[in-house]
């Protein structure tokens, strides 16, 4: 547990350390809240954060890459990766600790666009059930891509490679649900299920469906525990 | 404190090591010696957990570096070469951070922190960013960290590489100074520094050990012998007692002592006493179980050793 935490901590200083962390905060906060401000507006504006949630979560394709590429794949092309894994430490334990990290660090982010809600509530009168459900769901989502992009980081020692790597694994799984509806039934619906934002749909209708939920935790745990693989993997190189 | 066994690794088809065998007794400084190529870092990353061996047994402090790695791992400190370090964070918070993954509660990192960049003199870069730091200062670090947690063994890979001749100087003393309270094992390929620095020194050559002697003996016997292996069955010190016996046998030494000795027999140049070795230990009942001329000529790597000296000693 030290080993993670120590592990955690000292990512989240490298994030702030360099201009990474600042720069991608600016950039999601920009586009998600020009969503926010775009699902306002229209004929019959509504009181709700379904343009942020829905459209704007697509940001996350890009971010997550961007927040993830660094972690492993430095490690590999500095060669700190030796001296950290000479270490008494276990390989899940690196790989949790970086992925806590990345997960706080994009939890942080997140929190800072809780001013939409605080707006909503100032001028208008929201449904206080969708904007929980929606904040848990963009919060699950997110960790996934933070996930795959974490195992993107564990292939390579090259940060471009990483995150276009990680960029490709999550447009794709963000895009297979149109592809399934060209094809038809069955397939049609084993492609929707796969889709990464099909299963927020819910949340951002104030439904927690465990269905969900488990679809997100289970994609958490299976990435994270191909990183560590990967990871162990590299010794045998 | 280092037990090493019949370590072979394997790239691909490439035999990086081959059956390396070497011993580092406790609180002794161990040179590994060999050119460029000769498969030292592999060595050292086998030994410290980092590179699985495709065969053979290494052991630190008695825990094997394999089945009770995490174990073995707690008792070594390691600089790699070049020691690569994280350039965004300033010294005491590397070592802060190094020091936490090594199990050590905050009282003694603090405590421990101020010990070693004391040790090290870093004490006017405390606050400063690694990746400010000049090569030199770099490879302080890495000696500090290594340090820290006051390791029983301490595994240095070519510490003195790529820094200037006044620094260069300066670790060599700052090494010297921490066996006794460490075991040291050491790379080098320069000759020079392993024996100012080390007390029994390792030759590796294209991945095999060529020979293990104190400093002292290497450059006389480096320059002009025969070496040649061999293993017998029967009691060791008349083995190597009758072995010296033999005509233009200048010196036996007996390596891996215990169960299963291994002699190597110096001879005068031009000498061929292979008949002549095998014929005494016959005679005497004993087992012969090998006999061979040891692969390349130690003195050619000799050369090698001594010809890439890059700073005043």
């Amino acid at each position: 547990m030290n080993n993670i935490r120590a592990i955690a901590l000292k990512e989240m200083k490298t994030y702030f350390a360099s201009p990474v962390a600042y720069v991608v905060s600016v950039v999601f906060l920009t586009i998600t809240g020009y969503f926010f401000g775009t699902g306002l507006a229209g004929p019959f504006p509504e009181a709700t954060l379904r343009g942020f949630f829905l459209q704007g979560s697509f940001i996350l394709v890009i971010i997550a890459p961007l927040l993830t590429m660094r972690l492993l794949a430095e490690e590999a092309k500095l060669g700190t990766l030796e001296l950290l894994l000479t270490n008494p430490v276990r390989d899940w334990e690196v790989v949790l600790g970086k992925y806590l990290a990345s997960l706080a660090i994009f939890a942080a982010m997140l929190a800072l666009t809780l001013y939409y809600p605080l707006v909503l509530f100032w001028f208008g009168d929201p449904d206080i059930g969708p904007i929980i459900t929606g904040y848990l769901g963009y919060l699950l989502l997110g960790a996934s891509t933070l996930a795959i992009g974490l195992l993107a980081s564990s292939f390579t020692s090259n940060q471009i490679v990483s995150a276009v790597v990680a960029f490709g694994i999550l447009l794709a799984l963000w895009l297979i649900q149109q592809g399934g509806t060209l094809i038809g039934e069955p397939v049609a619906g084993v492609l929707q299920y796969l889709s990464l934002p099909f299963h927020f749909t819910d949340f951002v209708f104030g439904v927690i469906d465990t269905l969900n939920v488990i679809y997100y935790l289970s994609l958490i745990m299976l990435f994270v525990f191909i990183t560590i693989r990967s990871l162990e993997a590299r010794r045998w190189r | 404190m280092i037990e090493v066994e019949g370590l072979t690794k394997y790239f691909g088809d490439f035999a990086a090591i081959e059956d390396v065998s070497f011993r580092v007794n406790k609180g002794e400084i161990l040179g590994f010696l060999g050119p460029n190529g000769a498969g030292k870092t592999t060595t050292m990353r086998i030994l410290t957990g980092f590179t699985p061996p495709s065969s053979g047994t290494a052991r630190i402090a008695g825990y094997d570096i394999q089945m009770q790695s995490l174990e073995a791992r707690r008792h070594i400190g390691y600089m790699p070469e070049i020691c690569p370090l994280y350039t965004d964070v300033t010294v005491t918070d590397y070592l802060s951070f190094m020091g936490s993954l090594r199990g050590m509660d905050k009282k003694r990192i603090q405590k421990r922190i101020g010990d070693v960049i004391g040790l090290c003199r870093l004490e006017e870069y405390r606050d400063t960013l690694i990746g400010k730091l000049s090569k030199g200062y770099r490879q302080r670090v890495g000696v500090a960290q290594s340090v820290l947690h006051e390791p029983d063994v301490l595994i240095l890979d070519e510490p003195t590489i790529g820094i200037d001749p006044r620094q260069v100087a300066e670790t060599r003393s700052l090494i010297k100074n921490l066996a006794g309270a460490h075991t040291v094992f050491i790379s080098s390929h320069i000759l020079p520094e392993v024996s100012q620095i080390c007390e029994r020194v390792v030759i590796i050559n294209e991945g095999r050990i060529a020979a293990e002697d104190r400093p002292e003996n290497l450059s006389t016997r480096l320059r002009g012998a025969d070496r040649i292996q061999v293993d017998v069955k029967g009691p060791t010190q008349q083995v190597a007692a009758k072995l010296r016996q033999v005509k233009g046998v200048k010196e036996v030494v007996i390596a891996l002592p215990g169960e299963r000795p291994r002699y190597y027999v110096d001879c005068i140049p031009g000498n061929d006493c292979r008949a002549d070795l095998a014929k005494v230990v016959v005679n005497n009942g004993w087992e012969l179980q090998g006999l061979q001329t040891v692969g390349m000529s130690l003195e050619e790597i000799f050369l090698r050793l001594t010809s890439e000296e890059e700073v005043p000693a």
